[in-house]
């Protein structure tokens, strides 16, 4: 290598730490550093009115399981937390799996269209994302609750006797959470059907798959990537979901981001819900990294 | 239907869309293709060749008519139960899955047991020289390696009729014709029926056992190579297959009289009237001013191509012609541009066409 391209590799490696920069810094200061501040608050010791006292305590962690008999001090599971963590799971779960049965025959119709009519549909889809998510989710409130718009409609018509008891249970949470997140699974089965041959299909006919083998013996093991970057994009925000189960699932059906919440605020006890929170990071993660080993060992083994 | 008819099409027509903006696709086309035999459907593009053979695959439904396969009607099955596999143009292998896992997809879509889709599978990568490819995946294989699994994957399962649409297109000059006449031994040793689409007319004579070449839709003529060639049955045909000089003459009496007045002999039986006649350039000979020929003609242009030159003349009598000049005859060269020739036909050549 010469002198010059010496130099010239040299310059460029420099400017791209100069061009990455400032992502770096943001990254480090917002994303890296508030995290670390929620892992030390979560071994200190709660303050009596919020905030902390900085005193080493393993209470906050154990608390996140267990919980201690005021009066003999016993331990035994703390059954309230692990209801929140189990309906965040299962809805997150049925969430993610409904947006994945309605998104993808959607995904596929929107692709499948003249480039025109694709341009439209996918503008229709991001439409959502110009409404605040509160108000989207007021905008359920109001269609689901007992006097609201479908109740009073199927009344009108005769179809019920008494309003449907649809808001403030986990199926309007599990409702509001698949309208919300809908658009974050058909993104990405957008983009993965848009690259599909669709002649792959008239191969595998020919060669004597029926409808239903074509579909999951070519169509979605080629798609896959495209499932599980909308099933991650919808599975970790709904984990984390606050707004949603808040508005439409009333104080009783809380979900983990809500539990953390009411640690920070009425609880008073800002270790417990530091722990929470990375306990929720933790989960994330494991369940991640548990979800891509198994769709990619599916893909290798094809 | 004749017994030994692997593929019939009787009065097939395709119209896509409706109205004033419909297309015909294809205009009642009647063909049989018998068992074993290499047939090919010569055209250029858009003529309805391959609606044709997606049709007999069962990716397109007939605006009427019927297709047949060994007597049977399967006009309304689906391709899945179609005894019948495609090799695409575009080969379309599935990218997630291993070559063999490839070959072996239209057995174990069959329901197979693994045994013998193992043997089967074995067995077809060997006919296609592919064994030891058998683990890699598509894309890292080259072209002509993807056709050879594309040709593999479709064989595997024991068709009863092979469809190729324009499966050497992708191809580079060597690739294709190595695989041209690996496709001719294959179709020997399998005795399997090929129904091989194709625009290239040279593809289509060297391979077939028939040709039929279609245009606009329209069947135009089915017949071997040597018929296709020989006797065309219109203009189209003849244009299309091989190079030809067209000219316009008056036909009597087994003699067509063209430009300036030169008398032709043509086959006695030929149409009567006002045709073109064609006459291919290998069959126009150029010979010495003095070699007492029944035509002159002077030299327009001389293009050289390596084993011939193309010649073009002009008649004294005002007609142009191509000819084409053998370079290693005994002539050597061929004359130079200006040169007074003498021109003659060779016997029997000359072609009078119906329209």
């Amino acid at each position: 290598m010469s002198a010059r391209e010496d130099g010239q590799a040299r310059r460029d490696a420099r400017n791209t730490w100069l061009l990455s920069a400032p992502a770096l810094f943001i990254l480090t200061f917002a994303a890296a550093g508030p995290l670390l501040i929620m892992l030390v608050y979560s071994f200190l010791t709660p303050g009596d009115y919020g905030n902390v006292v900085w005193k080493f305590s393993t209470d906050a962690w154990v608390g996140t399981v267990l919980s201690k008999d005021i009066f003999d001090g016993t331990y035994s599971l703390a059954d309230a937390h692990l209801t929140i963590f189990w309906r965040s799971v299962k809805l997150s779960l049925i969430t993610t799996f409904f947006t994945f049965i309605v998104g993808f025959p959607t995904a596929w119709i929107i692709a499948t269209r003249s480039p025109r009519m694709r341009t439209a549909l996918l503008f229709l889809i991001t439409i959502p994302f110009w409404t605040n998510l509160l108000i989207r989710t007021f905008a359920i409130n109001q269609i689901i609750r007992n006097e609201g718009l479908l109740n009073t409609f199927l009344l009108y018509l005769g179809v019920i006797d008494e309003p449907l008891l649809i808001i403030y249970s986990d199926f309007a949470v599990f409702l509001g959470m698949t309208y919300v997140y809908l658009p974050l699974m058909v993104l990405p089965l957008f983009a993965a059907i848009d690259r599909f041959d669709m002649r792959l299909i008239e191969a595998a006919y020919d060669l004597y798959a029926s409808r239903w083998q074509v579909l999951r013996r070519v169509i979605l093991p080629i798609v896959r990537p495209g499932i599980v970057a909308g099933s991650i994009l919808v599975f970790i925000p709904a984990l984390g979901a606050y707004v949603t189960p808040r508005i439409l699932g009333g104080g009783r059906n809380m979900m983990i981001g809500n539990f953390i919440e009411l640690q920070f605020g009425q609880g008073r006890n800002w270790p417990l819900g530091a722990a929470l929170s990375v306990l929720l990071l933790v989960i994330v993660a494991v369940a991640l990294v548990f979800y891509v080993r198994i769709t990619s060992r599916e893909s290798s083994n094809g | 239907m004749a017994q030994d008819d692997a593929i019939e099409a009787r009065s097939s027509r395709k119209v896509y869309g409706t109205g004033p903006e419909a297309v015909v696709a294809l205009d009642d086309v009647s063909i049989a293709i018998r068992k074993g035999e290499f047939f090919t459907l010569l055209g250029p593009s858009g003529c309805g060749k391959t609606t044709l053979l997606r049709m007999i695959a069962g990716f397109e439904t007939p605006t009427a008519g019927q297709i047949l396969l060994n007597g049977r009607d399967i006009t309304d099955a689906p391709p899945n139960l179609r005894p019948v596999n495609t090799v695409f143009q575009s080969y379309a292998l599935f990218p997630h899955l291993s070559v063999r896992r490839n070959v072996g997809f239209g057995l174990q879509m069959l329901g197979r047991p693994a045994s013998e889709i193992d043997q089967k599978v074995e067995r077809a990568l060997a006919m296609v020289r592919l064994g030891e490819m058998a683990d890699r995946k598509p894309t890292q294989l080259s072209g002509g390696q993807q056709q050879r699994v594309a040709l593999a994957r479709a064989l595997a399962p024991s068709p009863e009729v092979l469809l190729l649409d324009e499966p050497l297109s992708a191809l580079d000059l060597k690739l294709r014709k190595e695989m041209q006449s690996e496709l001719k031994r294959l179709q020997h040793e399998l005795g399997i029926t090929f129904i091989f689409v194709t625009h290239d007319q040279e593809e289509a004579l060297t391979m077939s056992d028939r040709i039929g070449v279609m245009s606009a839709g329209r069947l135009l003529q089915v017949g071997s190579p040597r018929e296709i060639y020989n006797h065309p049955v219109n203009r189209f045909v003849a244009d299309f297959i091989g190079e030809t000089n067209f000219l316009p003459a008056e036909v009597s009496g087994g003699v067509a009289t063209i430009a300036g007045g030169i008398a032709i002999p043509v086959d006695a039986g030929s149409p009567e009237g006002a045709h073109t006649i064609a006459i291919r350039p290998e069959h126009v000979r150029i010979l010495p001013q003095d070699a007492g020929a029944a035509m002159r003609g002077t030299i327009a242009e001389t293009t050289y191509f390596g084993t011939d030159s193309h010649v073009r003349l002009r008649l004294d009598g005002g007609a142009d012609l191509v000819a084409r000049y053998q370079s290693d005859t005994a002539g050597g060269e061929a004359p130079p541009t200006g040169a007074e020739v003498g021109v003659s036909f060779t016997p029997g050549a000359v072609q009078v066409l119906e329209d």
